[in-house]
């Protein structure tokens, strides 16, 4: 390996055998003619960069960050990696307010959850969303996700005696969405892990993983996220508990953006820090039991979002839900939904998002199931928003399936 | 998470392993680093003979269309190769002259596809030769982007045109008996280019353009599909990075992304390719197999691995895991029990004679016998 030492470059371009493999994988060169690609855009452009920064190409932002020319590459070049790091790098237009608005996810949700009523009202007409569309490149065909006018936190807050209480204990790091958006996540993973006798704390303090921060060229931003999330996740960590999340863009962001992206060294917290649903498939494994419902049925398909598949953790989301008794289980083919967290909600990237996700629309059509299961909360609003169908995370199937406390 | 059997490597040899176990009842799971050799594949199977019964289910069932008609193929740069069993895109002839005028049609600004040298070839067999290119942009809207022409984007296009393009080849047709087109129809239907040759009054033949492979794909992603519809678990875009082995028995395996939680079964099977994909590896002073570092079949004189002359056959190409009759390696000469050892890394394939696709498909189908005991 020694050799290696000497011929490696910092982020393994002269891997590439240009092969071409990825752009096979690449949803984004399937739609949009703009864009160069990743083997063109990523370790090609990459060799032409660092000899001089003119050859840098804006169509780089086109790039979803989906990741799934990573998990195809024979060579294991981190393709999406160089193409974002090109972007930090290289990038000058300056972010517009749109851009902003949609990656301050944290900001947002504290400055609209307590008019929660008014600001759903408000982004659901026509009229708002016309302007949002003319005034900022905000698409007009897109809903904001509701903000939930109780948050997560306040709710685990006022429970923390209850749970101090059980005799096991895990952190969990619940991010944006579920503060903000969608408690009712988080209340199903509180009632999953007490079925199993863990107990659940909030860290002491966190933000927002930065993942829209980063695709929004916000870096210093995000870089400041890192390294507070990594210290409080440490703080947890020391005390010997496992970090959970149900979100597979902010585990990801903080397994892997922040070291190879952002430069911030996440190896004192990185084995510690799990998906609910690797965390309880284990625990099954190791012996633990859930009071599983008798008369739970439903007709499930699952939908491993990219960021998923980079983890290389559906398998664990996969094998839990077919555990559950009464669960009718497909597993639909992997493929992008095509909304890239904030990426789908632009003007100028509509209509290559809905046109990625349509072959992932026409397979759930197909398959006809009651619910859709997936780790991620953005495919979740995209697939919702173009199938109709309902989408829950893993974990509120779950909770679903478990009979409520006696 | 345990298993009957881990396969590591999901190529033609990984997958075709997975389907035999999955159809025989047993649960397995495939560690795939990335896709694999089938991307580049010519659509032939130079190295099997006759089809076995076996071989020919394994492809009826994942809807791979073949057919054995023992002859020669026509290969991109327009020289001919034997051939016997192949994918039904591919046409084998009994001769090299297999017609008299020949209509070689290719796409505007399409650079993966050498119809000059195709008719340099076919010119020297004694046929004549007529090139026509179409602009992909009158039959298909939205137009591709200069970046977007390559085989796999335009065979998206053509599965939705590809119709307009007989009625195009319809019209040019004059008294041409053959007429060849690229390799790059049927990606998600296996049955066009069949459609396709029934539509032109002509014989049809399609050739082989650069990587990557259109039939190589569709046939990667049907034996996917087979082998996930039969149960099987396809870990894509891991890596597996070591493995644990106590008393000659492997245990586990360990992934770069399960990290601790390791892969546990009863049997193992390396199908991790050979020096491209990493299942061999070398350094000046040896050739070895990473994983288990098993013992080799190959000469330790550095003078010998590679002839200077790039076309000759390179012999460090047949070098691979040395394995007893039932495909079992051995580490410091003693067995290793429950691992068996298939495809390319096994070495002796010569992918100028376009071996590696028999190799791979007899060596998993062996290897999935041993396991279940079926003869």
């Amino acid at each position: 390996m020694q050799y290696q030492e000497y011929t490696q470059s910092e982020n393994n371009f002269e891997e590439c055998t240009k092969c071409t493999i990825c752009t096979a994988y690449c949803p984004v060169m399937q739609v949009n003619p703009l864009y160069p690609g990743p083997k063109q855009a990523g370790p090609d452009g990459e060799r032409l960069r660092l000899r001089d920064p003119n050859f840098f190409d804006e169509a780089l932002k086109y790039c979803l960050n989906c990741k799934r020319c990573e998990v195809v590459c024979p060579s294991e070049v981190r393709v999406a990696d160089i193409i974002q790091s090109a972007r930090i790098k290289y990038e000058s237009n300056p972010p517009k307010v749109r851009d902003y608005l949609l990656s301050h996810t944290d900001t947002m949700g504290k400055l609209a959850r307590p008019f929660a009523p008014v600001v759903n009202f408000a982004t659901r007409q026509p009229l708002t969303k016309a302007t949002m569309d003319f005034t900022l490149g905000i698409d007009k065909h897109r809903t904001f996700p509701s903000y939930s006018p109780h948050g997560f936190e306040g709710w685990l807050k006022r429970r923390r005696k209850e749970q101090a209480a059980f005799p096991e204990q895990v952190a969990y790091y619940h991010g944006c969405y579920v503060n903000y958006n969608y408690p009712k996540l988080g209340k199903d993973l509180v009632k999953v892990l007490n079925a199993m006798g863990i107990g659940v704390q909030l860290l002491e303090d966190e933000k927002c993983c930065g993942i829209a921060l980063i695709s929004n060229q916000f870096i210093k931003a995000a870089t400041k996220n890192a390294q507070f999330n990594v210290e409080q996740l440490s703080k947890a960590v020391e005390k010997g508990l496992k970090v959970i999340t149900t979100s597979s863009t902010c585990t990801l962001t903080m397994q892997e953006e922040y070291p190879n992206l952002l430069g911030v060294d996440n190896s004192a917290v990185r084995d510690s820090l799990l998906m609910a649903t690797r965390f309880i498939y284990e625990k099954l494994e190791q012996g633990a039991t859930l009071p599983f419902r008798p008369d739970f049925h439903k007709r499930v398909a699952y939908h491993t979002p990219c960021h998923m598949q980079r983890l290389g953790w559906g398998v664990f989301s996969q094998r839990l839900l077919q555990r559950i008794p009464g669960i009718e289980f497909t597993p639909l083919e992997q493929s992008c939904c095509g909304i890239s967290g904030t990426y789908g909600f632009k003007k100028e990237n509509y209509a290559s998002s809905q046109a990625i996700g349509e072959p992932l629309f026409e397979q759930i059509r197909s398959v006809n199931p009651d619910v859709v299961a997936c780790d991620c909360e953005t495919c979740k609003w995209q697939i919702e928003m173009s199938t109709g169908y309902k989408v829950e995370n893993p974990i509120s199937i779950l909770a679903e399936a478990i009979s409520d406390k006696e | 998470m345990r298993y009957d059997t881990v396969i590591v490597g999901g190529g033609l040899a990984g997958l075709t392993a997975g389907i035999s176990l999955q159809k025989a009842g047993k649960s397995t799971a495939i560690v795939s680093t990335g896709q694999n050799a089938l991307y580049f594949f010519s659509g032939c199977f130079d190295s099997i003979q006759e089809p076995t019964p076996e071989i020919k289910s394994l492809f009826s069932e994942a809807g791979i269309r073949v057919h054995y008609t023992p002859g020669v193929r026509l290969m991109p740069m327009g020289t001919f190769k034997e051939s016997a069993l192949a994918l039904e895109d591919v046409s084998l002839f009994p001769t090299p002259q297999f017609g008299k005028k020949v209509l070689i049609i290719n796409f505007m600004a399409y650079h993966d596809f050498f119809s000059s040298f195709l008719a340099q070839g076919l010119e020297k067999q004694g046929m004549e030769c007529r090139i026509r290119f179409l602009n992909l942009g009158d039959l298909a809207q939205p137009e591709l982007g200069p970046n977007q022409m390559r085989a796999v984007q335009i065979a998206r296009k053509l599965d939705d045109v590809w119709e307009k393009v007989v009625q195009e080849v319809r019209v040019l047709l004059k008294d041409e008996d053959t007429v060849v087109l690229p390799q790059v129809f049927g990606l998600n239907d296996a049955s066009i280019p069949e459609r396709i040759r029934q539509g032109i009054p002509a014989r049809v033949v399609f050739a082989g353009t650069l990587p990557p492979s259109v039939p190589g794909i569709r046939t990667q992603m049907l034996l996917k599909k087979r082998y996930e519809v039969l149960g099987g678990t396809y870990l894509l875009g891991d890596r597996v990075t070591g493995a644990h082995v106590y008393e000659d028995v492997v245990q586990n395996v360990v992934t770069k992304q399960l990290d601790r939680h390791y892969l546990e079964a009863d049997h193992f099977i390396l199908a991790s390719g050979s020096f491209f994909s990493k299942g061999l590896s070398s350094n000046p002073f040896k050739i070895y197999e990473p994983l288990f570092e098993l013992d080799m079949d190959y000469d330790p004189d550095r003078n010998t691995w590679y002839d200077p002359t790039f076309a000759n056959h390179q012999p460090y190409l047949g070098f691979g895991v040395k394995t007893d009759a039932q495909l079992r390696p051995s580490r410091g000469g003693v067995p290793v029990k429950n691992l068996y050892v298939i495809g390319s890394i096994l070495g002796e394939t010569h992918p100028e004679l376009g071996s590696g696709a028999g190799l791979a498909i007899r060596s998993a189908l062996k290897a999935a016998q041993l396991i279940t005991g079926q003869p």
